[in-house]
């Protein structure tokens, strides 16, 4: 009957954690959707805010015209997912900082992950589920082409 | 459980500093973004809803408040890629006190050319 040796690492070896390196992958998703956001939000504003009318020519006529186009839909769905995952993270991270006593990191958490599944589930449903030309809406209102045919 | 540090000033000067106003600027974003998805979705409920809300969007101090908003975007736009920088060029951590003064002067230029389009957007009553 023998009983087994446990097996020690070395002093000095590396160490190795058997944790997924999630900060890594934190970290370098925080630079990845940085660079695609810059361009994303870039263009968003310019489509947006700088050209035609600028803020004065947005109404529901105008993102309904463009929430109509696929471009467009996948455009804000990229958006919307990636604008709200890199901040969110950005947050936990500030929260993380400031927040010295585990409650209260623990509560501004809770809300942060109630504030993302809030808005990502409601701003994906309403690209996907959006109709440009609602039955009974004043014409005027709506694109032109719900009416051209 | 430790006690908040007696004061967080780090070394000052540009590196502690663009840190703090990337700190701020994202925070800033953050809230602007929720509450522009909740805006954006009332086009999901009716288009008179969503007129009603957006015309809170054209008056004049809101107009002053995008302009804000874009400032702060493009600052994090622009001192994010001096991050990358910094941390993937090999050169980065040498240059980061240029590349700031860099992003100041790229920032400068972009609002230059887009205050004046948005301002007439704002208050020239279109």
């Amino acid at each position: 009957m023998a009983t087994t040796t446990p097996t020690i690492a070395a002093p000095r070896s590396p160490h190795r954690s058997s944790r997924t390196s999630w900060e890594m992958y934190g970290w370098i998703f925080m630079r990845a959707s940085g660079a695609l956001l810059l361009v994303l939000i870039f263009t968003h504003l310019i489509v947006n805010l700088v050209m035609g009318g600028g803020v004065s020519q947005i109404d529901f006529g105008f993102v309904a015209g463009k929430l109509a186009k696929p471009v467009w839909q996948v455009w804000d769905l990229l958006l919307l997912w990636l604008a709200m995952i890199h901040g969110t993270n950005g947050l936990r991270v500030i929260i993380n900082d400031y927040a010295t006593r585990t409650g209260t990191r623990l509560v501004l958490k809770s809300a942060l992950v109630l504030a993302f599944t809030v808005v990502v589930v409601l701003g994906t449903l309403v690209i996907f589920t959006f109709d440009p030309c609602p039955v009974g809406a004043p014409a005027d209102l709506l694109p032109s082409f719900c009416t051209a045919g | 459980m430790p006690e908040a540090p007696a004061g967080t000033l780090y070394r000052g000067r540009e590196g502690m500093w663009s840190w703090v106003a990337h700190r701020v600027t994202g925070f800033l974003i953050f809230f602007f973004l929720l509450v522009h998805v909740l805006d954006t979705s009332l086009v999901r409920v009716s288009p008179e809803a969503y007129n009603a809300v957006i015309g809170t969007y054209k008056n004049p101090i809101m107009g002053l408040g995008e302009a804000g908003l874009v400032a702060a975007v493009v600052f994090h736009a622009l001192n994010g890629v001096r991050i990358i920088l910094v941390d993937f060029w090999a050169k980065g951590v040498r240059y980061q006190r240029v590349m700031l003064w860099v992003v100041v002067g790229v920032f400068v230029v972009l609002m230059a050319g887009f205050l004046p389009v948005h301002l007439s957007h704002v208050f020239g009553g279109e």
